[in-house]
């Protein structure tokens, strides 16, 4: 039983940044209908951004909102520079750029970084806590807090402030929304500068665990993917809380089921995915899709 | 007869120089860059499999790489458990990719474009650790090695009558993959001139339309996948008599990107582009490399960090480029500029031909 709410727990982490990146393909998706495949990637090169600059001496705490400003510049760049040129361009059009993207990004940090893992600092220790009988890391603990914080001020910024709703508003009806006076390719931009950002967190909570290298985003990608599908990919709760049952039912997995292992983790995200499309499409929280002839 | 060739469209002589090339291609060339060559061919089928699903049926799947390696993998196992010729394996290969592909193809008709990309893309990436499960079927992380080919009597002969130099398993490999990429590529040109073709059209451009005028949707993008899953595997089989190894690392995501490049620059929904994009995409990496460090006016840095990139940043660079400048791809632009001149010789001014616009991808 300890055994098994430890394994829950660290699920939990997991899920958290799972979620994060999660929660980033859902604010692009709902900007303009796209999954971003260059998602994991972006968050790798703000990872790396992040390491750079505290290899270079500046303290985490500082340079964490730091690579987090400068991956929001940075999504605004690749949207202002990549995608708007084919705005209006059909889906696959998109899906293959980003997909080109995410290819240019990972041969970009070989190219620059190299290929040899590296570790990246955390500033939470891997000391245990007894929490109700669970031994649980600082760690874990640590990513958890920061997962929750990020999501619920996404959450706040959608939700409660002006730009959020002119966001939310340029995505549904970008002609009402440009004759109100919006600037809808700009709110796009920002929906880009935004998932950047909390794409970047993910990236910079998994690194110390998994450790820094240019593919490390691949296999967290497909993670996020099944948690924006079971969440429902247009629903911000949704890839939260798919999110973290990936992350414990993988964790789970891989602890209990002896045909899974640590080797197969990967099969059961892509099972979850595969499931999930095939059985109930909208996912958790998704509102069955209406389309106009 | 003569006037039948007389008024051939100058195409029909396109195609028989084309082959005609890629026959005499190895008498000229050595062994081991025949070699080479195949496994340009060995692309070119794969990426015309992926053509027929993006290019004509509208369909994207980012996982084709998973079905090379069901080829390959079928092929290898046949040849080196049950001990079968493995030129016989290539067709069963085949097939059972095919079926296999078929049988995706039913689920992956609930599925919306985006999903399956998503889904097919998730397949890519697991594919690699889905091989070395059942390792005693797969060899594991070890994969299994294949015995090069040894040319038949006839081909000896007829090969050294042409250059005096006996023919090598390289040689030898090319001419049969030369062999299943005509065949092939006729079966695609035939299959989207007819009516599974045009159907497959119909339902890219417009589902419902296509649904309107009683086209089966279900049954033509089943059709659609399996077929495409069946080129996948034949290439996946050659792949594997080629390199005369298989391994859970000769098929990784970035396997199904390159298959993906092909296609784009090729030429969607095209029949040469896939043969271009075959080329492209296997002969870049290798070409790059060597042109790069010969070049001294590249500054060493740069040319380290290429180095050091592999082909990666190309390929996104590529893809990225020419989904936003040219997205018919070579083809595309060859056949633009081929009417533009046409039009400018004529003295026909451009936009009042009155004619249908031409097969123009709208992926």
């Amino acid at each position: 039983m300890q055994e098994f709410s430890q394994q829950v727990i660290s699920g939990i982490a997991s899920g958290g940044i799972f979620a994060s990146l999660a929660l980033a393909l859902v604010l692009i998706y709902n900007a303009m209908g796209l999954v971003n495949f260059a998602q994991g990637e972006m968050a790798m090169m703000a990872t790396f951004v992040a390491f750079t600059l505290i290899s270079r001496g500046v303290s985490y705490w500082i340079a964490f909102p730091l690579t987090l400003a400068i991956a929001f510049a940075g999504g605004i760049l690749v949207q202002r520079i990549v995608i708007r040129p084919v705005e209006r361009a059909p889906l696959l059009t998109l899906v293959i750029i980003t997909l080109g993207l995410a290819t240019l990004f990972n041969g970009l940090a070989g190219a620059i970084f190299g290929y040899v893992p590296r570790s990246f600092p955390s500033p939470f220790s891997v000391e245990t806590v007894n929490i109700l009988g669970a031994f649980v890391s600082y760690r874990d603990l640590g990513v958890i807090a920061v997962s929750g914080a990020v999501l619920l001020l996404i959450y706040l910024l959608l939700q409660r402030t002006t730009v959020g709703l002119t966001m939310r508003a340029a995505a549904h009806h970008p002609e009402a929304s440009r004759l109100l006076g919006v600037h809808v390719s700009w709110m796009l931009a920002l929906g880009w500068g935004l998932a950047s950002a909390v794409g970047a967190v993910s990236g910079i909570m998994v690194a110390p665990i998994i450790l820094l290298e240019p593919n490390m985003m691949q296999t967290i990608i497909i993670y996020a993917f099944a948690a924006a599908v079971l969440g429902g990919i247009e629903s911000p709760l949704g890839a939260v809380i798919g999110g973290l049952i990936v992350g414990v039912t993988v964790n789970l997995a891989g602890a209990y089921l002896p045909f899974v292992g640590g080797d197969l983790q990967l099969a059961v995200a892509l099972a979850i995915i595969i499931g999930v499309l095939v059985l109930k499409p909208n996912g958790l929280f998704g509102r069955p899709t209406v389309r106009r002839v | 007869m003569m006037k039948r060739l007389r008024t051939l469209p100058p195409r029909y002589w396109l195609v028989l120089v084309v082959v005609l090339f890629f026959i005499g291609l190895p008498t000229v060339i050595d062994s081991f860059l025949s070699g080479e060559w195949a496994q340009a061919l060995v692309l070119a089928i794969a990426i015309m499999g992926l053509n027929i699903l993006v290019g004509y049926s509208g369909q994207l799947s980012l996982g084709h790489g998973a079905f090379m390696a069901l080829g390959a993998y079928t092929s290898a196992i046949l040849a080196h458990r049950y001990k079968m010729d493995y030129l016989l394996t290539i067709p069963i290969a085949g097939l059972v990719t095919g079926m296999i592909g078929f049988l995706f193809g039913v689920p992956a008709l609930r599925l919306s474009a985006l999903y399956l990309a998503l889904a097919t893309f998730a397949l890519a990436v697991v594919t690699p650790s889905l091989i070395k499960r059942p390792a005693e079927l797969t060899g594991g992380v070890q994969g299994i090695v294949l015995l090069p080919p040894d040319p038949p009597q006839f081909a000896r002969d007829a090969f050294a009558a042409l250059t005096g130099a006996p023919m090598t398993s390289d040689q030898w490999t090319y001419y049969v993959t030369l062999a299943w990429t005509l065949a092939l590529f006729w079966l695609a040109w035939n299959l989207v001139r007819h009516r599974a073709g045009r159907a497959m059209r119909a339902l890219r451009d417009g589902e419902v339309a296509a649904s309107a005028s009683g086209i089966n949707i279900a049954g033509y993008k089943t059709l659609a996948f399996g077929i495409s899953a069946l080129y996948a595997g034949v290439a996946g089989s050659l792949f594997g008599l080629g390199t005369g190894f298989v391994s859970p690392d000769s098929f990784p995501v970035g396997l199904s990107i390159q298959l993906l490049v092909g296609t784009v620059v090729g030429g969607l929904a095209s029949i040469p582009g896939p043969l271009l994009g075959g080329i492209f995409a296997y002969f870049l990496p290798i070409e790059s490399n060597q042109w790069v460090p010969t070049q001294t006016w590249i500054p060493g840095q740069i040319v380290s960090t290429i180095e050091k990139a592999g082909p990666a940043v190309t390929y996104g660079a590529v893809l990225i480029l020419v989904m936003i400048f040219a997205p018919n791809g070579v083809v595309g632009l060859v056949t633009t500029a081929y009417t533009r001149m046409r039009q400018r010789l004529r003295g026909v001014p451009d936009r009042e031909t009155g004619q249908m616009p031409s097969d123009h991808q709208t992926v």
